[in-house]
């Protein structure tokens, strides 16, 4: 079966993340006073083919540990749905 | 003989040339290790260097660390080679998990190119080892991600082995603990973010990364 994958990356709790920090400072400027908490990451998506979705999770639990993640400073959070009928 | 240094080179390295040419005024031997060969092809100590390797797609050095040669040199790194990883290759001796920590955006968020002031913290490493300690070296940095960032035990640990080999004296980027450069455990790979390279002639405005490539030199010359 072929599966969506939406992989979205974060500064892990506790990290700086000044573009984040930059962000939240100039909102006030604009008139947005009451936004706080921002915090910038970045989304990879992708297909994967697996024979059930508890495979396709584990492969890209791994693939983010290994490679789309710094586990040092950051996190992922996974989000897998079965790709439309249509895509094969 | 004159050491052998090993200077790697990525798609998208840009001071590898800069390393070679310093190497070679202080009387070593250098080559480039090209990054899709697994080998280190028997040199005496290896630099990773500056640039952008992989362009820093998705980070710096997440890419770079799965290139072929990187396979020999953390075999080399093992066996107690001497490895230096300078600004992009710091990043990528990190990704690499030979160094403790990771590399996140400048403080500030602006790209940094300037030189600045570095103590030498420890003179027990293979890029200090000639450095005398306490000294206060102006060395150029030039990076937008070289803000260091670890876990508080990681920290703990490189206060309490002395791993922390160089700080700034004024903190450019928000590294923690003013941290510029730190080496493992086996204290034979060091990865820093200022550029001793260019601080290699007076003509360059500095002379003072000499006494740290000379460490390396006089590490690589030393029979292990």
């Amino acid at each position: 079966m072929l599966f969506s994958v939406l992989v979205e990356v974060s500064l892990r709790e506790g990290v700086a993340d000044p573009q984040g920090a930059t962000i939240e400072r100039s909102l006030p400027h604009l008139g947005f006073d009451g936004v706080r908490g921002v915090r910038v990451g970045k989304s990879i998506r992708f297909d994967v083919e697996a024979a059930d979705e508890g495979s396709a999770r584990t492969e890209v639990d791994d693939l983010c540990r290994r490679f789309l993640t710094n586990p040092v400073i950051e996190d992922a959070t996974v989000t897998v749905t079965v790709a439309e009928a249509a895509a094969r | 003989m004159a050491p052998r240094v090993g200077v790697v080179q990525f798609p998208g390295s840009n001071c590898e040339l800069d390393v070679v040419e310093a190497v070679r005024l202080l009387g070593g031997d250098a080559e480039i290790l090209w990054h899709g060969d697994a080998t280190v092809a028997g040199v005496d100590a290896v630099v990773v260097p500056g640039g952008f390797a992989h362009g820093d797609y998705l980070r710096p050095g997440a890419i770079a660390r799965f290139s072929a040669v990187m396979g020999a040199v953390s075999e080399f790194a093992a066996a107690g080679g001497a490895v230096v990883g300078i600004c992009n290759g710091f990043q990528v001796l990190t990704e690499a998990g030979l160094l403790p920590g990771a590399l996140q955006k400048n403080r500030g968020l602006k790209f940094l190119c300037t030189t600045v002031e570095l103590r030498v913290e420890s003179v027990e490493s293979v890029l200090t080892s000639e450095a005398v300690h306490g000294a206060v070296l102006r060395v150029p940095i030039n990076h937008f991600e070289g803000n260091y960032t670890c876990s508080p035990e990681t920290l703990a640990e490189l206060q309490d082995q002395d791993q922390v080999v160089l700080r700034y004296v004024q903190n450019p980027n928000g590294s923690v603990d003013d941290i510029a450069g730190i080496t493992n455990a086996g204290r034979n790979v060091v990865g820093l973010m200022p550029h001793p390279e260019r601080a290699s002639s007076a003509l360059l405005g500095s002379e003072d990364g000499l006494p740290l490539l000379r460490s390396l030199l006089a590490t690589a010359g030393a029979p292990a």
